[in-house]
């Protein structure tokens, strides 16, 4: 055995040997995988702009699991899919764990079809509600009964897993409470999973966030979601930016303890995520907030403005007006 | 012997030989159902990842494009881990198992620790990273380190190290133990200079399993707090100045291979379909040399023994 740990070892210090050690600055970010794209898109670029004077590591333990360690004061940032809510706002309470609230990007949940489907042109809330509510399992079976005009074929169904904050915010969204959803259908927490099985089945439809929709737009289509307005409206960045595709566009959030804010290195992180994230979350095929916005974002950073502008309730169809107003009055 | 037996007794003859047949091929055939399964699977990861292997894949950190990202904190945490895992799981374990089989009594109470041991083999490893989380993470504040990793799959392979160590000393003949001790030899001396060397291959048989296992598990290592995107490598084991070791090392954060291949997996771009297949394919090499060099080892070992 010796000899395999002499050689184990040996071959550690042959690759780290090189590396000095010398004492480095920490950002720790841990949180939601919707998040997670953009955040690690911010973190390569801003260590490569610190010649790597300083370390950031993102992990993904979930919106949940990031406001855990939050709020324990583990971390210094976290990623978050959706606002912070009520029992996680008095964990970080009692914790004596103050936070800056920071919109970063928007993100579309679209809803997607096969492209050889030739009858689904449009869906509405209400047609979704009535394939994914919680009732509908093992009843609602055919497209024709979710609405008469569509023809007699089996509707196959694939989702976000229940530990995601997708499927949180689509059930929000389209039943009208979180978690609330009907348990026959593929679930996946990984979303190439829903792409392969939506592209292989005519009569299938499916949700997820917009990325994949647009890193697949040759395997899928994306449905056009009837709004409050009552306009179909398709996914995509000009209709989020301009409020149209509601109800299924949400902001996505980083929140930074206010008592990390006093290190130098996350002040300078903060502030870098939001000059980029502009950039960075176009790249990343996510719908960046208007410039005005990471404006807004930046002066509660230098003032300090803490707290949420949500009321730790679930909330759906904040447009960017909306949550520009909100912060503006922060 | 009747003369007209003798076609009865052929034709038994004949029946045994075709059932004898009959079981060869479906034998051959069960063996190749797992390996061809296993070819087609490895072969399918070196075809799609294979453009991406290159000397950057191993030196690049990770990346939000597909083309620069790397395994270089994947792999240097899967190998730090590792280290880790052997050096807490190897002592321990075969001490246990060298306790248990020459020097513990035959009672109720080892008994009850024979059979725990053996079902600890089977306990999911979800079970052991929950346990770690509390006890490592919290408890003793090793926080989501190298260590507490290290210590979480040493604990996850401690059974199959002493299971394996109790057999290879169950299989050394009794009759050496007897001239040893007929000689006037200790227990201790026996057990040193006889019961480990001709252990060691058996021995070395279980390391091995045991860590195979550990450098491809998940879960438990995502539940202690493993990161994601990770972008420098803990500090080095060799320092500058005296005592030229540190051990800073074993609190950083890191990754590890599995981890970068499951992100990778679930990418929307299609190009880190082919990274996860490259690391997957390293993945597999990586277990792959570990075998070989217990191999080799337990080679060298064994023809020294001479009994």
């Amino acid at each position: 055995m010796s000899g395999f740990k002499q050689t184990a070892f040996a071959a550690a210090v042959l690759v780290l040997g090189a590396q000095a050690a010398h004492a480095q600055s920490t950002v720790k970010i841990d949180g939601s995988s919707t998040v997670f794209p953009v955040t690690e898109a911010v973190a390569e670029d801003f260590q490569k702009s610190k010649k790597g004077e300083v370390k950031v590591t993102v992990g993904i333990s979930g919106t949940g699991g990031g406001f855990k360690k939050f709020c324990r004061g583990e971390i210094d940032v976290a990623d978050a899919s959706r606002p912070i809510l009520k029992k996680e706002m008095d964990a970080c309470a009692q914790a004596g764990i103050k936070y800056i609230e920071l919109p970063v990007a928007f993100d579309a949940l679209t809803v997607v079809a096969n492209p050889k489907n030739a009858f689904i042109k449009q869906l509405s809330v209400e047609q979704l509600k009535k394939m994914w509510e919680p009732d509908a399992q093992g009843k609602v079976t055919t497209w024709k009964q979710v609405d008469a005009s569509f023809p007699d074929a089996p509707l196959k169904l694939f989702g976000a897993g229940s530990d995601s904050g997708t499927f949180d915010y689509f059930t929000e969204a389209v039943v009208g409470k979180a978690k609330a959803s009907r348990g026959d259908y593929t679930a996946s927490e990984d979303d190439n999973v829903l792409v392969q099985g939506v592209s292989r089945d005519v009569n299938a439809v499916g949700y997820f966030g917009y990325a994949y929709y647009a890193e697949n737009k040759g395997k899928l289509k994306a449905v056009p979601i009837v709004n409050k307005e009552g306009k179909p409206v398709e996914p995509g960045p000009a209709a989020v930016l301009d409020g149209s595709y509601n109800p299924l566009s949400r902001p996505i959030f980083i929140y930074v303890a206010e008592k990390s804010l006093e290190k130098a290195e996350v002040r300078d992180f903060v502030t870098f995520y939001l000059k980029n994230a502009s950039k960075l979350a176009t790249e990343v095929k996510y719908v960046p907030l208007p410039a005005k916005s990471y404006e807004v974002a930046l002066e509660h950073v230098n003032k300090k403005k803490l707290g949420t502008v949500f009321g730790g309730e679930p909330e759906i169809g904040v447009t960017i007006e909306a949550l520009l107003a909100r912060e503006a009055k922060l | 012997m009747k003369s007209e037996d003798i076609p009865s007794i052929r034709k038994i003859i004949r029946r045994n030989k075709r059932l004898e047949l009959f079981f060869a091929v479906a034998g051959f055939l069960a063996l190749l159902v797992g390996v061809l399964t296993f070819v087609a699977l490895f072969a399918q990861m070196a075809w799609s990842g294979w453009e991406r292997i290159t000397p950057d894949f191993f030196t690049n950190f990770p990346s939000r494009r597909a083309g620069q990202a790397g395994i270089l904190s994947a792999w240097v945490g899967s190998l730090l881990v590792m280290l880790v895992t052997a050096l807490s799981a190897v002592p321990l374990g075969v001490a246990a198992g060298i306790y248990l089989e020459e020097y513990a009594p035959k009672n109720l109470f080892t008994d009850i620790i024979e059979i725990n041991v053996t079902n600890l083999a089977g306990v999911p490893s979800i079970v052991y990273g929950l346990l770690a989380l509390g006890v490592f993470v919290y408890t003793f504040g090793f926080g989501q380190s190298i260590l507490s990793a290290g210590l979480t799959l040493g604990l996850l392979i401690l059974p199959v190290v002493i299971v394996a160590t109790r057999e290879a000393i169950r299989s050394i003949p009794l009759h050496i133990r007897e001239a040893a001790y007929g000689l006037g030899a200790t227990r201790w001396q026996v057990t040193r200079d006889h019961i480990v060397p001709y252990s060691l291959p058996g021995i070395l048989t279980g390391v091995i399993i045991g860590m195979s296992r550990a450098i491809g598990e998940t879960a438990p290592i995502i539940t202690i707090g493993a990161l994601t995107f990770i972008a420098f490598l803990p500090e080095s084991p060799i320092g500058p100045e005296f005592p030229w070791v540190n051990f800073e090392w074993l609190k950083s954060g890191f990754t590890v291979m599995p981890i970068q291949m499951f992100n990778w997996t679930s990418r929307p771009e299609e190009a880190f379909q082919q990274n996860a297949a490259a690391a997957g394919f390293i993945l597999v090499l990586m277990t792959l040399a570990m075998n070989a060099v217990s191999i080799w080892i337990r080679y060298h070992v064994r023809k020294d023994i001479k009994w």
